[in-house]
């Protein structure tokens, strides 16, 4: 027979652990209990000295080298997956996750030069940097290329003014990686710069941006005649399109993590377990059990869809609908969780009735927010069935 | 770790899809269809053989391929692609696994060599145990003999061997029915039997874990039936909407349309890797394989609905044509949806399997 099987080894499809991945799991597992005191609720007693044993332990900066701070593990699929599952097993938070870490680390790796790369990323991985990322305007958000904020050329450096909205963690951040217009006269996209710069340059205001959760997860910043050196460009002038969209890749894997999600499925069933009306456990009603069970097909096909993105070739559309069907996943597994709350489910901040601390309902708005940021779902669409399906743009309108 | 097709599997896929593509025109399906001509069906599955299809799963020593269920999902989608009617869930891989988890040496000898080279086909009769027993059917076992009713038995036309599941779950084979009465139902691709059953003997095969293989084997290549259909259902919404103008554009430049097409494939995409990975758990950890299989098969099924109306609504008025055809590949989705349980009865398994049912 002409595709009889001829070698059933090498090629085949295999999520079996060796006996060498078997011991890494027990590793893992053994870590973790023997530090599950350092952490409650899901969150590091000491974020930073988690952060550090996690480095050094090689479960966070895994694949990052050690002489910017990693740890300096080979990428590695299964090892990655084990470490997900033992960490959503345990209950045990991950590393730290904000946009230096997850963003501006792997920009810098890509495209940023040797004296960038050691001043900024071993700071980084350990807490003690803390970033914002200045990139959408108030005039510019799904055509993020629109922006304007302008930088002047002046002397060494750039004069920057304009503002920023969006601005996750402005009022803590040490620094900020900011998109900036630095050639006028060029079509939009070739006029871009990604800079570098400290918040508390002279000239940058923060102002928080309450929203519909009561928190300010957000901020608007506002920028007069900030000086920032030319020297702190990455990736080189007039090509911060480029390098922002190295960094926008990052973030939508980051935004439909389907590790992320899975744990939060866990914890649904446990709620829908331990939750009683009338005495009786939510799980013994059919239709929250049948909702249930919806949401659990889809939290499997894209943990799945995961698996396959890391290791199969021909899985570039599977990639393309991370961002879209994650950041909507979490939000209906919020909402199952509100739902089977019943009353309890409009309780908030804080009170005798209040469950998890409110995060189900906090999570449910945030979660509608990272449906919309982070490129929009509709804005995926365009990507999924524009370089997915090869379909047509939309006409341009001619501009004035 | 490797979550990806290997080679040869990519080999196989490629040339099932090359050859169904020439051997199952649509205006084949359309014969077959319209004027029930069985024989239509015989000479596919003929040429099917050539390939070694029949004897997928068969054990070599009895003249099959010896190949395990990732292999069968992926033929089951080449299937699905241009619904072929073929015997292929009955005879292929059902009737070959009871045989092995139930059947006794005589019987595999009897059997598998004839079904593996098409020159026998089996007919499966599991419905009652499985998706619940409608209008009191049900088949009842008494000393080697079969009683009662059995509704939507697949692939029981011109079948030289039936596999029958009894009301309590144990397996049955049968030469013959006392009576096969055509189910005539929205999908004229795959037939459908009500068949009776009057003290008909019947050697009695392994109970209860075999059936629940059966089902799981027969939810995930349902499952894989399904991908393969609405795929095809997506890339012809997606080809006509880069062809059919209006307004002086192709209607695929319009965000209204592209993003039909770009939500049909977020959610097509996925199910494939959970279809994949049911399989490889069926044959590598059997443990997870009853979950695995349950949600495949309810989920493939929702999305399914969704893409099978979706990709229609996308040809507009043409869509809905018989001329067309897409007809075929929405019915044969909607089938697979009923089959052996809707998604609300296969979820309620689901949860079952998980200790989530008190």
């Amino acid at each position: 027979m002409h595709y009889a099987p001829t070698d059933r080894e090498g090629g085949d499809m295999d999520l079996t652990l060796t006996p060498e991945l078997t011991a890494f799991r027990e590793e893992v597992r053994a870590f973790l209990d023997a530090h599950k005191d350092e952490h409650e609720a899901g969150a590091p007693k000491d974020p930073k000295a988690w952060q550090r044993l996690l480095i050094d332990n090689g479960y966070a900066a895994r694949t990052i080298p050690r002489s910017y701070g990693g740890f300096g593990a080979e990428p590695d699929g299964q090892k990655t997956r084990i470490i997900a599952e033992a960490f959503i097993a345990a209950g045990a938070p991950r590393g730290m996750s904000g946009q230096g870490i997850s963003m501006l680390v792997p920009t810098l790796l890509e495209v940023g030069s040797e004296e960038q790369k050691t001043r900024w990323i071993p700071p980084t991985l350990s807490g003690e940097i803390i970033w914002c990322q200045g990139y959408s305007e108030p005039g510019a958000g799904s055509d993020l290329a629109n922006l304007q904020t302008k930088a002047v050329e002046d002397g060494e450096d750039f004069l920057i003014s304009g503002s920023k909205i969006w601005t996750s963690t402005a009022a803590q951040a040490q620094m900020m990686f900011c998109l900036v217009r630095t050639e006028a006269t060029k079509p939009k996209h070739e006029g871009i710069s990604y800079v570098l710069f400290p918040m508390d340059t002279p000239g940058i205001e923060v102002r928080p941006l309450k929203t519909m959760t009561g928190q300010a997860e957000f901020n608007e910043v506002f920028f007069t005649d900030v000086r920032v050196p030319q020297a702190n460009v990455v990736g080189g002038r007039g090509r911060g399109w480029q390098v922002a969209n190295t960094t926008l890749k990052h973030e939508r894997g980051m935004l439909g993590d389907p590790n992320a999600t899975e744990a939060r499925l866990k914890q649904l069933i446990e709620l829908m377990k331990s939750e009683t009306v009338d005495g009786r456990p939510i799980i013994d009603n059919a239709i929250f059990r049948d909702r249930l069970m919806q949401l659990q097909a889809r939290v499997l096909s894209m943990k799945f869809n995961g698996l396959r993105t890391m290791t199969d070739d021909t899985a570039g559309l599977a990639r393309l609908v991370v961002k879209l069907q994650g950041c909507e996943l979490n939000h209906q597994v919020a909402a199952l969780a509100i739902d089977a709350l019943g009353e309890l489910g409009i309780l908030y901040q804080e009170g005798p009735h209040l469950r998890a601390k409110g995060r189900w309902q906090w999570n449910y708005m945030f979660d509608l927010g990272l449906i919309i940021g982070g490129g929009t779902a509709q804005i995926q669409k365009n990507i999924i069935s524009e370089r997915g399906l090869g379909m047509p743009r939309e006409p341009k309108t001619v501009e004035a | 770790m490797r979550f990806a097709l290997s080679e040869d599997q990519t080999l196989l896929q490629d040339s099932l899809n090359r050859t169904l593509a020439d051997l199952v025109p649509l205006d084949r399906v359309r014969r077959f269809a319209d004027g029930g001509d069985t024989a239509e069906a015989s000479d596919i599955w003929m040429r099917l053989a050539e390939m070694g299809l029949p004897g997928l799963m068969i054990p070599e020593e009895h003249g099959g391929l010896g190949l395990g269920m990732l292999e069968a999902a992926l033929a089951a989608e080449a299937l699905g692609r241009v619904v072929a009617p073929t015997p292929f869930l009955g005879s292929a891989v059902l009737a070959p696994l009871a045989l092995k988890l139930g059947g006794t040496e005589a019987q595999q000898r009897r059997w598998l060599p004839k079904l593996a080279t098409g020159a026998a086909t089996a007919g499966i009769a599991i419905s009652e145990p499985i998706a619940g027993a409608r209008d009191g059917a049900g088949v009842t076992a008494k000393d080697g003999r079969l009683t009662g009713q059995a509704l939507f038995a697949l692939d029981a036309t011109g079948a030289d061997l039936l596999i029958v599941a009894d009301t309590a779950g144990g397996l049955h084979l049968a030469n013959i029915a006392e009576a096969a009465e055509p189910m005539p139902g929205i999908d004229a691709t795959r037939r459908l039997k009500a068949l009776t059953f009057k003290d008909t003997p019947a050697e009695a095969l392994t109970s209860n874990p075999a059936l629940d293989r059966l089902r799981d084997a027969a939810w995930i290549l349902l499952a894989a039936d399904t991908l393969g259909a609405a795929q095809v259902m997506l890339e012809r919404a997606v080809a006509y909407a880069k062809e059919r103008k209006q307004f002086g554009r192709t209607i695929g430049s319009f965000q209204a349309v592209k993003h039909l097409c770009a939500e049909m494939a977020a959610e097509l995409e996925p199910a494939r890797a959970l279809v994949w990975y049911a399989a490889y758990a069926f044959d590598n950890t059997p443990d997870e394989a009853p979950l695995m299989a349950a949600h495949a098969k309810a989920h493939t099924s929702e999305i399914g609905r969704f893409i099978a109306r979706t990709a229609t609504e996308v040809h507009g008025g043409i869509g809905i044509t018989d001329l067309l055809g897409l007809h075929y590949w929405f019915k044969r989705i909607g089938q697979n949806r009923q089959l052996l349980g809707g998604p609300e009865r296969v979820r309620e398994i689901a949860a079952r399997i998980q200790g989530l049912v008190a």
